[in-house]
């Protein structure tokens, strides 16, 4: 048997713990066979129990470990790093649980504060705001930042777990709200934003999109509350720099 | 071998003993890193690592880099490996004797391989690979396995012997998974030890492991084993400078229990040393 051949065999062994797969193996080799095949589920288990830890906490263990049999049949690991695991995690749940979508969310909160911490590194803002020509600034948010649809009262579930406080009972929320998740030196944080902020966020990611722009965008009504969120940018550590889109 | 060679003893660096390390009051030779839990772009790890490196001398331990897979090595795997040891620049860049990967589906386990003529062409191939693409020579560890294949050519040592000289690649040896493939294929450990080729060695890992139902498991939750230390002390004598550690990877305790352990280490070390002067 070839090397590549024993290697799709072993594959094969592994990914479905099949009778028909472990026969092409000699007799001598399936208690060793066992071990593997414990080894790998034990493995991808212990990378989601750690990398969600408050959805456990939230959907208790069996329902939990239910829905880890299902991630794993259906999604065999493919990255060098057993960190990328639990990307698609959050989508099996909702699959799971689509009743009940703070399950969903709360896994979606994890798992985008486990991609913010290690994230790439961004310095702070050392911008002298008072010589900035807004018309043409350019906001550049830190690279960890990123924006989630949410359709339930997950953050504040994920906040009260965490707290090793009693959590609220699961409630919808307007589809229209979102959740904004990022690393600010090396804390990672998230924050619930309306449909108009989470808007603006979208509009200044567009190549060439300076804040001017997002003014003109949104009238002068809405300037105050720009400036607002300006200054809770400022204040989140969300920005890393503002340079001048003219130049 | 253009690997200098590194006498010393040092431990894993592991998050209960994070504090220990980045202010440099362990007292340790050298520190390993799994590169895997640092290969990230930015945050938390990486600082950690560059103090802690401003402290200790650096070993970048890998477990994915696959460098059995019959359809050869991941290139992104490798240019994320490059990026951290010209950041880091490591003591040594080691991996196992064994495959992860094959088309796409990684295991993340150290499976093994069968000790075929074919196998030892792909492996010394990914080896040369990894070697050229990493600017540098590695370190290959002999693994702990649960299969024997009965259609190998040789042994481990002769297939290990074998990639050394044609791949230029140095060894390192962990005692303790000689101790656990002994036991659970029947082979004589002794033998083993005897037969590693010693100029090669520059790296020696100490490990403890479970007795399971039906073979030992290379579990590194426990102290090292009366046996694997007897096993250790034949080694010592025969080899050159080697930067000497014990993997803790469970169970983990505090740090001067594990400083315990590394000084009877030093003290085998220092019994072969004084051997070998007189």
């Amino acid at each position: 048997m070839s090397l590549l051949s024993l290697q799709r065999d072993m594959r094969d062994w592994l990914d479905t713990g099949s009778a028909e797969c472990a026969v092409r193996f000699a007799y001598s080799a399936q208690p060793g066979l066992g071990i593997y095949q414990n080894n790998y589920r034990a493995q991808l288990a212990a990378c989601l129990e750690d990398s969600f830890s408050v959805t456990l906490a939230w959907l208790g263990g069996e329902a939990f470990h239910a829905a880890i049999v299902a991630h794993v049949k259906s999604n065999p690991p493919t990255s060098w790093t057993l960190d990328l695991y639990g990307e698609n995690f959050p989508a099996t749940l909702r699959r799971f649980y689509p009743d009940d979508p703070e399950v969903g969310d709360l896994a979606t909160i994890e798992w985008a504060l486990s991609e913010a911490f290690v994230a790439p590194d961004a310095p702070p803002l050392s911008a002298d705001l008072s010589t900035i020509d807004w018309d043409g600034a350019k906001i550049e948010f830190v690279p960890s930042l990123t924006i989630h649809p949410l359709a339930s009262n997950a953050p504040a579930i994920w906040s009260a777990i965490s707290a090793g406080h009693e959590p609220p009972s699961p409630a919808l929320r307007p589809l229209s709200e979102a959740l904004i998740v990022w690393r600010s030196e090396e804390t990672c944080r998230f924050r619930s934003i309306a449909s108009d902020e989470c808007d603006a966020f979208h509009f200044l990611a567009q190549p060439g999109a300076t804040f001017g722009g997002l003014c003109a965008t949104l009238g002068e009504s809405q300037v105050e509350r720009l400036g607002q969120w300006l200054g809770q940018w400022l204040v989140d550590g969300a920005i890393t720099g503002i340079a001048d889109a003219t130049q | 071998m253009d690997l200098p060679a590194f006498g010393g003893f040092g431990l894993g660096l592991r998050k209960p003993h994070y504090a220990d390390f980045i202010d440099g009051r362990a007292a340790v030779d050298f520190v390993e890193i799994i590169s895997e839990n640092f290969m990230v772009d930015g945050g938390q790890p990486r600082r950690i690592l560059r103090e802690v490196r401003d402290h200790y001398p650096v070993a970048m331990h890998g477990v994915s880099m696959s460098i059995g897979s019959a359809d050869g090595l991941d290139p992104e795997y490798l240019t994320r490996l490059r990026q951290l040891i010209d950041e880091i620049e490591p003591l040594f860049v080691s991996d196992h004797l064994c495959w992860t990967r094959i088309e796409g589906f990684n295991s993340h386990d150290l499976l093994p391989l069968p000790y075929t003529i074919e196998a030892l062409d792909i492996v010394c191939a990914n080896v040369s690979l990894a070697q050229d693409r990493l600017g540098r020579t590695m370190l290959i560890e002999n693994p702990s396995s649960y299969i024997a294949f009965d259609e190998a050519d040789m042994s481990e040592w002769e297939f290990l012997d074998a990639l050394c000289q044609r791949s230029g690649c140095g060894l390192l040896v962990d005692v303790n998974n000689i101790f656990v493939s002994a036991q659970n294929h029947g082979f004589d450990a002794l033998a083993y030890i005897d037969a590693v080729p010693g100029n090669r060695v520059r790296q020696i890992h100490l490990a403890g492991h479970t007795v399971g139902e039906t073979m030992l498991i290379d579990t590194h939750d426990q102290p090292v084993c009366a046996s694997v230390w007897d096993l250790y002390a034949r080694l010592m004598p025969r080899l050159g400078a080697v930067a000497t550690m014990i993997e803790r990877d469970d169970d983990i305790p505090p740090l001067d229990v594990l400083l315990a352990e590394l000084k009877v280490a030093r003290d085998i070390a220092g019994t072969t040393t004084e051997r070998r002067a007189a």
